[in-house]
């Protein structure tokens, strides 16, 4: 049987940290426990129709509020490989590049998304399809250092990596 | 082309003569700090990459001050996880519930940062720090991972953004929450997104600092990436006596490049107050009291507004009043020792008398923790920082956000209401945080 397409969630603008891995859940560590509660007081259908490949699509300032890493890992480890945003709040973004969750901030695909839209995805190439509408959308290219965060898979090992380089 | 306060810091942190926005720095920090959660994630986080050696261990900071005293069985393994790591690397900058506090009231009050550090903290209001003069911004447990493990980290030089207080407040119950309120709603809640703010103006000058440190605490929730005072005699004032270490604070050369500047003449500012779901969603106190809403409970904490000053205010109002009936009370002081000071200078026992709940050192209902997290169908005022959706309690639940003075004079009530109606200005007079 054919897998079905990857989709996208598609919400608006200041989606913060507390609505997508509330604070009354941070006593877990373990991505598996932060994933049983990912987006649960934002949307309901969430946690019950999510799969591995689906990507959440929101407006402006996602990730706003508290600097949990919590909140990406718990989007990573319920099955979302993206998020795209028209822009995103700073530390969000870090913590995501940093544990290897991509982050794209692309406002026109952002307006061409509809909830449960199909969508394939080049995070490579930042490349975005959304096969509703058939448009495609490219990514800036990230600044090289936070490149050489992606190709090391996470910061913690680009510095495992630059310390062995070091001797 | 000269530099901005953050500027100067970043260049001075980096080794290098100068930078400009938009340069990747590698930036060696003066304190990096966790608290207990994102700590026990970067236990976490090292442990699985096999780390033991770490760049210089008394840099590393670990404030517990979330869910401790622990407040279930979960917490207790999360605080436990901190405690042996701590133990372990005999961390000496480790503070315990009832002995530090809120890491944000807590490293400035006893001068554990001091003007012109780089800080990195993991907890977003770590850019609270920037009320005295140091780059403070807020990371995750992998960049804490990173920078106990390296030192250092990699920042890119945000843009600044100058912001301009022309005049005083007239009235003696605005304070630096309501100048931060008023700042969020009139440039939205990522209107200063990756950029830094830099305060200046005659508004800025007479402001005290910790009237500062609310302004700074709550850059984030505009989007900021840290927030930044001058250091000026004010600053040189709450450091004596206070400042742990020798310090050299930095000022903006005259003809540093800024992305924007706003002014805002606050002479006529009133108390503001943030309606849910976001901290933009400001209302003047006196239009507020015209759509008499009810609160179910006052909280007076968080690492925003329970400093001593905030306390001082909010037990003058509250002296020889009660609780209104149906509006129940929580206290926290920010800090084991604004805890002892409220003590020695009876404000614990006004709050006490008054029907307030009293409890030391956590963040408590701010984020949903505990001791006094809302039901739903709930409104709760609170000194805190966030009012979004969910936050403190049942996402049925209202938070509503303002200065110590609001919720003082809202607890004596049982509705939003101006501290002008309830307190004599005399009061206020006395306890101004906008001084010559």
């Amino acid at each position: 049987m054919a897998q079905p397409q990857p989709k996208v969630y598609r919400y608006g603008r200041d989606i913060n940290t507390d609505l997508i891995l509330p604070a009354r859940y941070m006593m877990f560590n373990e991505p598996e426990d932060l994933a049983k509660h990912c987006m649960e007081d934002l949307d309901g259908d969430f946690l019950p129709t999510v799969r591995y490949g689906d990507v959440v699509v929101g407006e402006e300032n996602f990730g706003s509020g508290s600097s949990r890493e919590h909140a990406p890992m718990a989007l990573k480890a319920s099955g979302i490989v993206a998020v795209i945003a028209s822009s995103f709040a700073r530390i969000f973004f870090r913590n995501a590049i940093n544990i290897g969750l991509p982050v794209l901030e692309l406002p026109e695909a952002v307006a061409d998304f509809r909830h449960g839209d199909p969508i394939s995805l080049d995070i490579e190439e930042g490349i975005v399809k959304n096969t509703r509408s058939g448009n495609t959308f490219q990514a800036k290219p990230y600044p090289k250092e936070i490149m050489d965060i992606i190709r090391a898979d996470g910061l913690m090992n680009l510095i495992k990596q630059q310390r062995i380089a070091q001797g | 082309m000269g530099m901005t306060r953050s500027e100067h810091i970043l260049a001075r942190s980096s080794g290098k003569a100068r930078v400009a926005p938009g340069d990747m720095v590698v930036g060696k920090a003066d304190v990096i700090m966790g608290n207990d959660i994102t700590t026990s994630l970067t236990v976490r986080i090292l442990d699985a990459n096999g780390i033991t050696q770490f760049a210089d261990p008394d840099k590393v900071f670990i404030v517990m001050s979330h869910f401790v005293p622990a407040k279930d069985i979960a917490s207790a393994a999360m605080a436990k996880t901190c405690r042996d790591f701590a133990r372990q690397y005999n961390i000496k900058h480790y503070f315990e519930a009832g002995q530090g506090g809120i890491e944000h009231a807590l490293l400035p009050d006893e001068g554990y940062v001091v003007p012109g550090d780089l800080v990195l903290g993991a907890d977003s209001h770590s850019c609270t720090y920037g009320g005295v003069n140091t780059f403070a911004t807020g990371i995750g447990s992998t960049d804490l991972a990173a920078a106990w493990t390296t030192g250092e980290l990699w920042l890119r030089v945000p843009e600044t953004i100058k912001i301009v207080f022309n005049g005083v407040p007239k009235s003696p119950w605005v304070s630096g929450k309501d100048v931060v309120l008023f700042l969020i709603s009139q440039l939205g809640d990522d209107g200063a997104l990756y950029q830094a703010q830099e305060f200046h103006g005659e508004g800025t000058q007479h402001l005290s600092v910790e009237g500062r440190l609310t302004i700074a605490n709550m850059a984030i929730e505009g989007g900021a990436k840290n927030s930044i005072f001058p250091c000026d005699d004010k600053t040189l004032a709450y450091e004596a006596g206070r400042a742990k270490r020798d310090f050299q604070g930095v000022e903006a050369d005259a003809d540093a490049a800024y992305a924007a500047v706003h002014e805002f003449d606050i002479s006529n500012l009133e108390p503001q107050v943030a309606f849910p779901h976001l901290p933009s969603n400001c209302k003047s106190v006196s239009q507020a009291m015209q759509e008499k809403v009810a609160i179910d409970q006052v909280f007076i904490g968080s690492c925003t507004n329970a400093k001593l000053e905030d306390l001082r205010i909010a037990a003058k109002i509250l002296d020889g009043h009660q609780l209104a009936k149906w509006t129940r009370g929580v206290v926290i002081p920010a800090s084991h020792n604004i805890y002892m000071q409220a003590l020695d200078e009876g404000l614990i026992s006004i709050f006490a008398k008054a029907g307030f709940a009293v409890a030391e050192g956590t963040c408590g209902p701010c984020l949903g923790g505990y001791m006094g997290v809302i039901g739903a169908g709930e409104r709760m005022l609170s000194t805190s920082n966030r009012n979004f959706k969910g936050r403190t309690g049942d996402v049925r639940g209202e938070t509503y956000l303002a200065s110590p003075a609001v919720a003082a004079a809202s607890a004596i009530t049982g509705f939003i209401t101006d501290p002008g109606e309830v307190a004599p200005a005399d009061t206020a007079a006395a306890l101004t945080q906008f001084t010559e």
